[in-house]
């Protein structure tokens, strides 16, 4: 099946649009549609009319073009026939909004769909969706465009099976400022499931992170789907829900009871590479990481901060993450000291945590992040950056991003997110280099790269 | 029942240790004539799950008298079916297990074996099939694994053993994964020439 026209199409057709009840799911898709985004649009409803000065079809077979997607929000008994007509009518693929079917128990009718979908090779997402978002082609989201948060364009991609958590991390990634390539809910996964997309989005090129929100796999599925990101030449992640299920079932075997459902999808996930998010925070550090970085590490720390103590939390998460951190020789002491401004030669603690004192300026900064840069006894530089001492200034992320740019390893800092610091985040991450809103953050966005695989 | 599992894992491969499943007492003292001492007895019991729950285990036989009166204390638990009566292997109790999951088919688990195996549940879950470097980063993560490399002076495990016996099991699993719900083999007992199966259960599928 080719994915193309329903990911991206010039030309859509929206069925079930109500000439009376604006809210109406398909009238939110049509008018965000018709006013902010360049795809060709058109409203179906059997019985024709206009719609915010539209003219509406009565078929999708009276629409005057080929269409290349359809989506349909019309009650799920009507669906299988409008399916059948959007494959007579050669339509491309579509999302079917629609909820009542399996989810409901009406499994036979879900059935029905995606039989007729498969004999016809006409791919389609949901039922019981949100459908698809790709920033500046299309939105499916059935959510007024005034009410939800759309990250940056960038290059995570991010596959749900909830609609909600799919909205639900669009606004963390904005906040956190990781760019979405394309999102997809894909509901009831009657016909695109994990799987394909993961074969899709390994070839999708403005994706370098494929993000998955999973609930639950089908029989064997999971056997498929860790195959498939071994293959994918793109580190994939998966944050799991329904963790703590089935505990308390009586099992016949020591082996069933160690292997609960969990603990063998978080197993199976690790060994084939997959990188598994505990949390939401991890979720979203993990992609920023990613997003910025397609380098693995081994884990060689080395810590940079303004502060002892932030030094010393970061040390210990590290060992809790299986990060190293190295302690330097003498002679890159002896390096970076040389660099250092003569008034905090004698204070900073040349050892990892690379303590350059609250009297450090930007200089400071740039000198020891360059010297440790060039020097193979570290392979990932942690910046734990205080932007309320007072010799530092708004233009340090930006002269560090470039310390980056010209020698090419791993920079990753941590700055209070708050507005009177934007400028310094902005000066990273504009520039490639992830910020962590907290040092744990920071520490989890090292341990990405030490674990991603493909990288 | 154990004599059966231990018998397909026989034909599967594995090293089992040398046993008869004693009807009566004649045939387990003729057992220990052939074989000598130490030996162990087991109750065969279709209703023991765990063996040792119902007392069903006596270990460090040594003596014809001590064969007699275990074979008497086995006779008593509810469901006897004989004894297994079995030569004595010393080593490392590991669990060595798979299980058919729904959603990733054949899965092995490798861990710290014995009685108290779900309280400690120092366990690796890898899917099946498994190469032999999967079995020696399973061991990696194992948090005894100083028990397996020779804790205090002891003879370590012999990895090159163990490595082909876990991926020989987890080729076995993917065999009959059609037929069986869950397989233990605990314990599998290692030390530095082999890897017995020292007790074994195989959960086949209803239907």
């Amino acid at each position: 099946m080719d994915f193309n026209p329903l990911f991206y199409p010039e030309s859509m057709a929206v069925i079930g649009v109500s000439l009376t009840h604006d809210r109406h799911p398909a009238n939110v898709i049509f008018s965000k549609n018709l006013l902010r985004y360049p795809v060709r649009i058109y409203g179906v409803n059997p019985k024709g009319g206009v719609y915010m000065g539209q003219k509406i079809y009565k078929a999708i077979s009276d629409v005057p073009e080929r269409v290349d997607l359809a989506v349909i929000a019309v009650k799920a008994d009507v669906v299988p026939v409008v399916l059948e007509q959007c494959i007579a009518a050669r339509v491309g693929g579509a999302v079917i909004i629609s909820g009542g079917f399996a989810e409901t128990g009406r499994a036979e009718l879900q059935r029905q769909c995606t039989s007729m979908a498969k004999r016809a090779g006409f791919p389609f997402v949901g039922p019981n969706c949100l459908g698809i978002y790709i920033p500046s082609r299309v939105d499916t989201l059935f959510l007024p465009t005034e009410r939800i948060i759309r990250p940056e364009v960038g290059n995570v991609a991010l596959v749900s099976q909830s609609g909600g958590v799919l909205v639900d991390q669009m606004l963390r990634f904005a906040e956190e400022d990781v760019g979405l390539s394309i999102g997809i809910s894909i509901g009831n996964k009657a016909v695109i499931r994990e799987t394909d997309l993961i074969d899709y989005l390994g070839r999708h090129e403005p994706t370098r992170v494929i993000v998955f929100y999973i609930e639950g796999f089908g029989e064997n599925e999971g056997r498929r789907f860790v195959h498939a990101a071994w293959g994918c030449p793109k580190p994939v992640i998966v944050l799991k829900s329904g963790k703590s299920s089935r505990g308390a079932l009586a099992v016949s075997s020591h082996t069933a009871a160690l292997a609960g459902d969990y603990a063998v999808f978080s197993a199976c996930l690790s060994q084939f590479g997959v990188i598994e998010a505990k949390s939401e925070s991890e979720l979203v550090a993990f992609c920023e990481a990613l997003s910025c970085y397609q380098k693995s590490i081994i884990g060689k720390i080395a810590i940079v901060t303004g502060s002892g103590g932030h030094g010393a939390l970061a040390v210990d998460l590290c060992s809790k993450f299986g990060l190293g951190v190295p302690g330097f020789s003498n002679e890159l002491r002896e390096r970076i000291r040389q660099r250092l401004s003569t008034s905090i030669r004698s204070i900073a603690s040349l050892a990892n945590p690379l303590d350059l004192t609250g009297s450090a300026v930007d200089d400071d900064f740039v000198e020891a992040v360059a010297e440790l840069s060039r020097n193979e006894e570290v392979d990932c530089i942690l910046l734990l950056l205080l932007p309320y001492l007072p010799g530092i200034t708004a233009d340090i992320g930006a002269r560090l991003s470039a310390v980056y740019r010209r020698e090419g390893k791993p920079l990753i800092a941590y700055v209070p997110h708050e507005d009177k610091y934007m400028m310094i985040i902005e000066g990273f991450e504009l520039n490639g280099i992830p910020v962590a809103p907290s040092v744990e953050s920071s520490i989890l966005m090292a341990s990405a790269l030490k674990r991603c695989q493909v990288c | 029942m154990e004599p059966a599992a231990k018998g397909l894992l026989r034909e599967a491969g594995m090293d089992c240790p040398d046993f008869v499943w004693a009807r009566d007492l004649g045939q387990a003292l003729g057992f220990a004539t052939q074989k000598g001492f130490p030996l162990v007895a087991k109750v065969v019991s279709p209703k023991a799950m765990h063996k040792s729950d119902v007392g069903g285990v006596i270990t460090g036989i040594n003596s014809m008298q001590e064969l007699r009166d275990a074979y008497s204390t086995l006779s008593r638990i509810d469901g006897f079916a004989g004894a297994i009566v079995e030569e004595t292997v010393q080593g490392i109790e590991l669990i060595l297990g798979a299980n058919i999951d729904f959603q990733f088919g054949p899965v092995v688990i490798l861990g710290m074996g014995g009685v108290a195996v779900e309280i400690y549940n120092d366990t690796i879950i890898r899917m099946a099939p498994l190469k032999e470097k999967d079995v020696d980063s399973m061991v990696q993560g194992l948090r005894g694994r100083p028990l397996l490399e020779g804790f205090r002076g002891k003879q370590p495990v012999n990895m090159e053993v163990l490595r082909k016996a876990v991926v020989r099991f987890s080729r076995f699993v993917v065999d009959i994964q059609g037929y069986m719900e869950s397989i233990d083999i605990n314990p599998l007992i290692c030390n530095s020439k082999r890897c017995v199966v020292a007790d074994a259960r195989i959960v086949l599928k209803k239907e």
